[in-house]
């Protein structure tokens, strides 16, 4: 099955050439969405054999290359097409292809009847196809060739209904935003793609890895690719400064929401500070960074959640947070509990895009949530998921996000600090919050929409059984990445599994200080009980007395407006970065450099030989006797010469 | 006898050679300008036939022959075109006819 790993990113490709060639003219919208869908469910299938396989390896065995060809042989720079299957990849293949699938299946139901239908299946698995890339690289290239693959599926996909209006442009707009953005953290990542080829002289993960521990080479390199790659990170991850992108990304329909802005393209920056994380762990300063910008992005990003209306919007900030987390949880060292928080808040946060998806599928389009309200009666199954993935992501205990956040907060504590832990809890206590504000608004109260034209109904078996494939998941999905305080030091089966991947950043990192149990259980019982509260002050405030929030919004009528306006973090972007783009491009670059000097060049050197054409020309005048005149002017100067010269 | 000497026939030809080229270039009449390069290849033949006689070599005069052959031809040409001309625009003043040009 590991031989066989290349199907699982050749099908998905298979699936949208065939999907995208002959989409429209299949029609049929069960065969598409058919074929779009077992696509990715075999690809999945033969993960999970890769899976099995790869664990009844040895440990020392479990980390294979599959190599297909040579890609590039351009002297000196030698890149073998090849994939690494190895304990990380595989389960970040898991993830992508199983939700990936559940979601696949899941868009059969929610694009029902959308004139785009093909379309929107062949992206989907161009997506897969590259995400897959992405994952599965063995070297940084083949890893680049995903990255960029899925910037541009995530364009292609927000931009999907072109024609649709979104807040106060269009959907092209969010699309192009999120496409520049990205390409901005691309350069970054580019940039140290070429520092990491000319101190090692190698893009091959495993020879680069290795060389790292031999290399004679400066901490400040070490610290400017981290620095780079972390730029690229924080470009697809949507983290400060560039998270800007992802609310906006909201624009695309729910399941790509779902798929590519929640549960696996985000991620994607997660994942690559993971596999390089020998490189980080050499630059301890740029670790730092990391952390912090991870635990700003997420305070900043929930502090937002808590006042939007629109239901997807609260969902894209909650995921910016969220990433805020694993990039908190990667800073600190621990690299495996950010990708089981990848994993964790893939199961939920999709499981809550989908039930989004479901509601706005039920109202009409309808996505704000002050016009929900009671829906828990007509909608009862998405309402049950809904609830589940609510409790997952605040952190209730027994369910995934518990585990996942609690080791966060518990490394941040032990190898970051105090104050890393106090943000993370009050972080999530804002988690619980928002979420709890949502749930509310949208299944409890009163019912706020206009009965006349709005009929909430449950919506069809194609959409609500992937969400209790993933309701069920977000519940037990925790349960392998058990805190060791409970289970003893071999019980964490996430962490043992991916061990071998970090060994040797691990051995360079320094850890834990001694640390009692009682202390990791005293914090983890505070947590849960900040939470607790929140939820509790949530559920209270928003169903039954509405009239706190209104006087809480008036009294602090500054803040909730600055939080409202999302920081006015896009239109500090708008006056600092594309206003002086636009202008420097206009009035330099147009109508200085283009128009006067690359045009006048051109348009001067055509003038100056119209000019000197035009005296030449007068030479030929048309008279015989002129042209005789000169020829016999000719030969008199040559004889001259042939008779000095004798 | 009384031989002349060579650079007779040469200054000679070159003195009509000479008029043949200002009449080319200064004359207005087509009709004499074309007289005026007959004139010119006159004079060449005259410098052939000299040398040939002096050197003792016949392949001068054997070419002479063949630019009268060529001159004959030429010249049926040359008028027809003059005729041409004329017929189109009513001159042989070659002033008037500039043509020859792009």
């Amino acid at each position: 099955m590991i031989n066989l790993i290349f199907l699982t990113v050749l099908l998905p490709l298979i699936g949208f050439i065939v999907n995208g060639l002959f989409g429209n003219k299949i029609k049929n919208e069960k065969i598409i969405g058919i074929i779009g869908s077992s696509t990715v469910g075999i690809s999945f299938l033969i993960v999970v054999g890769a899976f099995f396989q790869t664990l009844s390896l040895p440990v020392e065995q479990r980390s294979n290359t599959v190599e297909l060809f040579n890609w590039l042989n351009v002297s000196g720079l030698h890149i073998k097409f090849a994939y690494l299957v190895d304990q990380l990849s595989l389960t970040m293949a898991l993830i992508v292809t199983g939700v990936g699938f559940l979601i696949h299946v899941y868009s059969i139901g929610y694009m029902h009847g959308d004139k785009g239908f093909w379309r929107f299946f062949s992206y989907l698995n161009l997506f897969i196809f590259a995400m897959m890339n992405l994952i599965l690289g063995d070297n940084f290239l083949v890893l680049f060739l995903g990255w960029e693959g899925v910037g541009l599926c995530s364009y292609l996909l927000i931009g999907f209904w072109y024609d649709r209006n979104f807040e106060k442009g269009t959907t092209s707009q969010a699309a192009k935003k999120a496409f520049v953005v990205n390409r901005i953290g691309d350069f970054g990542f580019l940039l140290g793609m070429f520092l990491i080829y000319y101190t090692f002289d190698s893009l091959n993960f495993k020879e680069v890895f290795s060389k790292v521990a031999t290399f004679p080479v400066p901490e400040t390199t070490f610290s400017l690719i981290a620095l780079f790659l972390f730029i690229g990170a924080t470009g697809k991850s949507a983290q400060i400064p560039l998270f800007v992108w992802l609310p906006d990304a909201m624009a695309g329909p729910t399941p790509v929401s779902a798929l590519i802005h929640a549960a696996t393209m985000v991620t994607a920056g997660v994942y690559m500070v993971s596999r390089a994380s020998i490189l980080f762990a050499s630059a301890p300063s740029i670790m730092i960074v990391v952390a912090v910008i991870g635990l700003l992005t997420a305070i900043l990003a929930a502090s937002i959640g808590l006042v939007q209306n629109d239901i997807k919007k609260v969902l894209a900030y909650s995921t910016v947070s969220q990433l805020g987390y694993m990039f908190l949880a990667a800073g600190v060292g621990a690299f495996s509990a950010s990708i089981f928080h990848v994993m964790t808040h893939a199961f939920f946060k999709a499981l809550l895009f989908l039930g989004a998806g479901s509601v706005i599928h039920g109202m009409h389009e309808e996505q704000n949530i002050q016009k929900y309200g009671g829906l828990k009666k007509y909608m009862p199954k998405t309402y049950l998921t809904f609830f589940v993935a609510t409790l997952a992501i605040t952190g209730v205990p027994g369910l995934s996000g518990f585990f996942s956040k609690d080791e966060i907060l518990w490394n941040a504590y032990a190898n970051g600090g105090f104050a890393f832990w106090l943000i993370g809890v009050f972080t999530a206590m804002l988690t619980a919050f928002y979420m709890f504000r949502l749930l509310s608004l949208t299944f409890y109260g009163n019912e706020r929409f206009d009965h006349h034209h709005v009929h909430p109904h449950e919506s069809p078996a194609v959409m609500t059984v992937p969400l209790m494939i993933l309701a069920f998941l977000s519940a037990v999905g925790g349960y392998i990445g058990m805190p060791k305080v409970f289970v003893g030091e071999h019980g964490n089966l996430f962490e043992s599994w991916l061990e071998p991947v970090y060994e040797p950043a691990m051995r360079k990192l320094a850890h834990f200080g001694a640390h009692s149990h009682l202390e990791e259980i005293l914090l983890m019982v505070i947590s849960v009980a900040l939470a607790l509260s929140s939820i509790y002050f949530a559920i209270h405030v928003y169903t039954k007395k509405p009239e706190i929030a209104e006087n809480f919004a008036n009294r602090f009528k500054k803040f909730y407006n600055l939080l409202l306006n999302k920081y006015f973090i896009d239109e500090i972007y708008e006056a600092a970065v594309v206003q002086p783009i636009q202008k420097g491009s206009e009035k330099l670059l147009w109508k200085f450099a283009d128009v006067k000097v690359i045009d006048g060049a051109v348009n001067g050197v055509a003038n100056l030989i119209d000019k000197f054409s035009g005296t030449l020309k007068k030479i030929q005048n048309g008279l015989a006797q002129s042209y005789a005149l000169f020829m016999i002017a000719g030969i008199a100067v040559i004889l001259f010469l042939l008779i000095l010269s004798l | 006898m009384l031989t002349i000497p060579m650079e007779y026939y040469l200054i000679l030809s070159a003195f009509m050679f000479t008029v043949g080229v200002a009449g080319v270039l200064i004359r207005r009449n087509a009709i004499v300008v074309f007289m005026s390069i007959e004139l010119m290849l006159n004079s060449a033949n005259l410098s052939l036939v000299t040398f040939s006689s002096y050197l003792g070599n016949s392949i001068g005069q054997i070419f002479v022959f063949f630019v009268m052959t060529v001159a004959a031809a030429e010249a049926a040409v040359g008028l027809a075109i003059i005729i041409a001309i004329f017929r189109n625009k009513l001159t042989v003043n070659i002033d008037e006819i500039n043509i020859f040009k792009w």
